[in-house]
């Protein structure tokens, strides 16, 4: 990891580099040098902020007076539908992958397990930010409990939801993986999920922007590689339309 | 002696370029969600302090609305600006270009100081052109730019950056909150548009001005020839 730290910090300069030429973007090569600032940012940040530093947690009553629903509102499917009326009785988290004990995890395990309960703020790619309480257990509990192995390099999240005819999809390297207050959300402000903030659970990646807090999850799956996954970018919004997989500017 | 420093030349060219691009690719943003809030959260238009328009398609980075598009021009772009803006107050504090004609005193800061400045040094007249000294009016201008606009861009982007929070959540705080960073941001971006207007038009005055600006220049005064006895401080051509 140190290498890829440091690889990405010269591909930082180089941008640099190459912008101070006006070269302008466009084309493969163009979008690499957009990747190299963007990778340059992930490795100052991390530099700074240090791989465990953690987000803000604020008051209750610094809390928005209602927490916003964007993108996918719902699951257009009878099954969820069904669920979302019962509370959920049959829906199962399943944890594979690189992984030496697959899991399928029910809401009653999933709140078993030790909880996190965290005052957050949301900031979404748009601009605009709301504050709410997410309990859940870390993800961390979650990986160890199902032995991730040595060779995941990423933690890719499966959602119920299609967006623009597409299952929505996105992944996390170990780092954020593994930090303290990455979980998963059964709960907002003390209520099981609502529907449109991604009910029964979704991720909660504190240092990152909104599109990154996968909702409906179905699956947490360990892998090596983003290749082969979706379009391979990473996420549903980095396939469909360009948007950068690090998230935390 | 040139009247510009290489550094100065290099700086200037590099962050304008750097600027153009961060401004425009960021009113691609703006128009994302065109609602700008104080305090720590803010998603209700119903509680924005300020509605702001739609920026057409020519005034942004692309062309048309492409919001991932404009985040990899203001990302690539905030690199050569942020570190810039390090490079050009090193650079300034080391040859003595902020000592020499940023720095100002108590008495520059009185209206008269400024109306008689704004009076001699208008453009058009003789000694709005290639003046070596800066007057009161250049000194707080620019000194306002380097010392609170400039700096104000990098602190309230890193600020509305959730991975750069960790860091230094106490920055975010003292601005206001997330929220409030990010209208300082705006606003701080207008006042640098602002300023790019007067410098522009200023400049135009006299394409000298602009040429200096790539060449260098030459710096009139006593290193390189003895000031007009006459009148201390005014060029010797106009």
């Amino acid at each position: 990891m140190a290498e890829i730290r440091r690889r990405s910090l010269l591909a930082g300069m180089a941008a640099l580099g190459a912008g101070a030429c006006a070269k302008i973007p466009g084309g493969k090569d163009g979008q690499d040098l957009f990747d190299a600032a963007e990778g340059g940012h992930r490795a100052l940040q991390r530099a700074l902020a240090g791989k465990q530093g953690l987000a803000p947690e604020y008051a209750p009553e610094d809390r928005s007076p209602t927490f916003r629903g964007n993108g996918s509102l719902t699951v257009d499917s009878d099954f969820y539908r069904q669920q979302l009326a019962s509370g959920f009785p049959e829906w199962r988290l399943t944890v594979g992958g690189l992984v030496d004990k697959p899991l399928a995890l029910s809401l009653d395990a999933i709140r078993a397990l030790p909880q996190r309960t965290q005052i957050t703020r949301h900031d979404c790619v748009e601009g605009w930010s709301a504050i709410g309480e997410w309990t859940g257990p870390q993800l961390g509990t979650i990986l160890e409990a199902a032995g991730v192995r040595e060779q995941a390099n990423f933690i890719v999240f499966r959602c119920a939801d299609t967006l623009y005819g597409s299952p929505y999809y996105e992944s996390i390297d170990m780092i954020e993986a593994w930090h303290p207050q990455t979980i998963i959300a059964h709960a907002l402000n003390g209520e099981p999920l609502p529907e449109k903030n991604g009910a029964p659970l979704r991720a909660r990646i504190e240092r990152q922007l909104g599109y990154k807090q996968a909702k409906y999850l179905t699956g947490i799956e360990a892998v090596a590689s983003l290749e082969g996954i979706g379009k391979g970018n990473g996420g549903f919004w980095e396939d469909h339309s360009g948007y950068q997989w690090y998230a935390g500017i | 002696m040139t009247k510009h420093a290489l550094s100065t030349r290099l700086w200037h060219w590099v962050n304008a370029a750097a600027i153009i691009v961060l401004f425009m690719s960021g009113l691609n943003i703006s128009n994302a969600h065109r609602h700008l809030y104080w305090g720590r959260y803010g998603f209700d238009p119903a509680t924005a302090w300020l509605d702001v328009i739609r920026f057409p398609g020519w005034a942004t980075i692309p062309q048309h609305y492409d919001l991932a598009g404009a985040r990899d021009w203001h990302i690539l772009a905030a690199w050569p600006f942020a570190v810039g803006l390090l490079f050009i107050w090193v650079a300034m504090l080391v040859n003595g270009h902020f000592r020499r004609d940023l720095t100002t005193s108590p008495r520059d800061w009185t209206p008269g100081a400024v109306l008689a400045s704004l009076r001699a040094h208008s453009p058009g007249t003789a000694e709005g052109s290639a003046g070596h000294r800066y007057n009161p009016v250049q000194r707080i201008l620019y000194g306002m730019v380097f010392g609170v606009l400039l700096p104000m861009m990098v602190l309230t982007g890193l600020s509305i950056s959730p991975g750069f929070e960790p860091a230094a959540p106490w920055l975010v705080e003292l601005l206001g909150g997330r929220q409030s960073a990010r209208s300082l941001h705006f606003l701080a971006a207008w006042g640098i548009f602002a300023f790019f207007l007067i410098h522009i038009v200023l400049a135009l005055a006299d394409w000298r001005l602009i040429l200096e600006m790539f060449t260098g220049g030459r710096r009139e005064g006593p290193a390189v020839a003895p000031p007009p006895p006459a009148v201390e401080g005014v060029p010797q051509n106009g």
